[in-house]
């Protein structure tokens, strides 16, 4: 065999181990970029730009959210921090509870949280309010703690121990 | 994302189906071998070898045959584990035939040829491998046998003492007539079940009843007993058998599912620590682990006076290679003395052969199948499942470091085999049910979770959609 042959086969051979290499990463590719996870992380991203902008509307109109309000009620809930970050649920009308206890509608891992802290419900009107039911460390609405039911105006952060919630459309 | 819960659930948007890839990934897989088989032939005779057709078609169907098994077996299983499993087979087959055509390290006294032995090994490894997959319908089933594994580990680990040693380790059951089993490759995945099974049900016990001491946490005694004494027991077994490479390959695994299991940093810290203290005691009273440790610290030390170590051939070996290799067939591994040209060393022949260039490909190889198997860890539903990949995933990672590590000299060598790489049965054997088992995991995890059925009262309760 000559020299040039035997050359060619040995970094061919190489070549052919390193592709098999870069297919079988190409076939995991999916599960880098492809999951849930990694929609989760970027909605993290994204909300972690968010909180500046809200403390700027939050302050100066408390009415223009009134007016907001009146034209389209929120349509889904959102944890915007905390280890459930990402999650959304539909508002359809029903009650939400919020606390670490099983069998609430968002099951909070989250140590400043009671087992039944918050719920959140539509009154008459569709206005969506919260309650806190009695929680330890009590739930926070923009700034202040709850005392008593309240409405949630539209982009008002509820807080919960490390756990934000937001109304959104 | 279909539910709120505490855990994260990993799941891929694309078809979990993924059988057809698999195909492919698989006839890349029995390519590559065909092809070092040509190269080797050309390089060694000049010709293409003659039973290259043959060794192809042996290889194609053990892999179409685990491939159509899956298929029906194991239907949403990975696609990556089989094809690499298969592409390292085969490499070893070649390299092991490779070898085979030095005469000089294929005296009758070191056995003869080993390829054709290792074929048969490897064919029996697929048929156990198809045997899991049909049988072991759950991985769940394993769980019931929780002590039952923690017994059998430790009687495959004893049994080797009741037989003559073999190069200065007692770790073969030797039967007259048939060969040898070396029973501590098929007792990591024993004692991974067993491992598993305990922790599941004791992990809560063992991360929060647990009293505080300089800032580790330490767990009750009724909760570790039975898991220390299991431990204790492995490792005097091995220490009596002097074989440091399992010493280290169950160490590491006991520490790695404690962890896991227990989320707890301080079992690192105490699983360092014994570690430290351990291979100090053992390396200063075993003679046998002694010279290991001083050919380790000085492997070039004495050679004017008895020779070079083993140590010192294979780092021959493997600067003589350099970045691209020497080609396949054109490599002087045959001058690395001793028995574990085929089995142990296996990497220097890669090494000098393939060079920096293509080992570095083979470790990626087995970078990638622990990375599934840690990714089917992280997609299983089940407490026990979850367990059983990472602990499986990471003995293969271990012995893959143990075995490299030694080679390179990065820690003290120590004899043990290349998972699927290296000549040996029983490794083979044993590394095609462990990957089996992972495949098992992998397709209940990726499985589609079943449609749940439509309740009149699930309207009030059922809230999350996206």
């Amino acid at each position: 065999m000559s020299e040039l042959t035997l050359t060619v086969m040995r970094l061919g051979f190489l070549a052919v181990l390193w592709l098999f290499v870069i297919v079988a990463v190409q076939v995991i590719r999916s599960d880098l970029f492809g999951t849930k996870v990694t929609q989760r992380a970027a909605r993290r991203a994204e909300s972690g730009q968010r909180p500046p902008q809200q403390r700027q509307q939050a302050a100066p109109a408390p009415q223009r959210q009134q007016n907001r309000q009146r034209r389209g009620a929120p349509s889904k809930l959102v944890v915007t921090e905390g280890s459930l970050t990402g999650t959304t649920v539909a508002l359809q009308g029903q009650t939400i509870t919020l606390g670490r206890a099983h069998d609430s509608t968002i099951v909070l891992d989250d140590d400043y949280a009671s087992s039944r802290h918050a719920r959140i419900y539509p009154d008459r009107d569709g206005q969506w309010i919260v309650e806190d039911l009695g929680s330890t460390n009590g739930t926070y609405l923009d700034r202040a703690r709850l005392t008593t039911p309240t409405p949630i105006p539209p982009g008002a952060p509820i807080r919960i121990g490390k756990t934000v919630i937001e109304l959104r459309k | 994302m279909s539910s709120v819960s505490n855990t994260t659930t990993i799941s891929s948007v694309g078809a979990p189906n993924r059988r057809n890839t698999e195909l492919l990934m698989l006839l890349f897989a029995v390519a590559i071998p065909v092809l070092a088989y040509a190269n080797v032939g050309l390089a060694k005779n000049g010709s293409v070898p003659a039973g290259m057709l043959g060794y192809g078609l042996g290889l194609g169907l053990i892999a179409g045959v685990a491939h159509v098994m899956v298929r029906k077996f194991a239907p949403y299983a990975d696609p990556l584990m089989l094809p690499i499993a298969t592409l390292l087979n085969g490499l070893g087959l070649v390299l092991i035939y490779r070898l085979d055509l030095e005469p000089s390290i294929t005296t009758k006294a070191l056995g003869g040829p080993r390829a054709p032995g290792q074929l048969m090994w490897s064919a029996l490894a697929v048929a156990l491998f198809v045997a899991v997959l049909v049988f072991l319908k759950d991985h769940r089933i394993l769980q019931r046998y929780t002590y039952i594994s923690g017994v059998a580990a430790l009687l495959l680990l004893v049994a080797p003492m009741f037989f003559p040693a073999v190069n200065g380790s007692k770790l073969w059951i030797i039967i007259p007539g048939l060969g040898s089993i070396q029973p501590g490759e098929f007792a990591k995945i024993i004692l991974a079940i067993f491992f598993s099974g305990y922790l599941m049900v004791k992990r809560d016990a063992l991360a929060l009843a647990s009293r505080r001491f300089m800032g580790l946490y330490l767990p009750r005694g009724r909760d570790l007993g039975p898991i220390l004494v299991i431990w204790a027991l492995s490792m005097m077994i091995l220490v009596v058998e002097t074989d440091l490479g399992s010493t280290l390959l169950y160490f590491g695994l006991f520490v790695v599912m404690l962890y896991v299991a227990t989320e707890r940093t301080s079992w690192i810290v105490f699983g360092l620590l014994l570690a430290a203290g351990g291979a100090t005691v053992v390396g200063l009273t075993s003679p046998h682990v002694k010279v290991r440790v001083d050919q380790w610290l000085n492997p070039f030390a004495g050679i004017a006076q008895h020779g070079a170590t083993e140590a010192a051939q294979v780092m021959w070996s493997f600067g003589s290679g350099g970045v691209l290799g020497s080609g396949l067939g054109q490599g002087y591994s045959r001058l690395i003395g001793g028995i574990g040209v085929k089995s142990d060393y296996i990497l220097a022949t890669v090494g000098e052969e393939l060079g920096l260039c293509g080992l570095m490909a083979i470790l990626l190889l087995y970078g990638l199948l622990v990375e599934r198997g840690v990714r089917t860890a992280l997609a299983a539903r089940d407490p026990f499942g979850k367990l059983l990949a990472i602990g499986l995933s990471s003995a293969m990672a271990l012995q893959v470091f143990v075995v490299a590590g030694g080679v390179t000299g990065l820690i003290p060598l120590t004899g043990m085999t290349m998972p699927f790489l290296a000549q040996g049965g029983s490794s083979v054997v044993a590394n095609w049910a462990l990957v089996a088992i992972l495949l098992r995991i992998s397709d209940t995890a990726r499985r589609p979770a079943p449609a749940p059925a439509s309740s009149p009262d699930a309207e009030p309760t059922q809230v999350v959609r996206l």
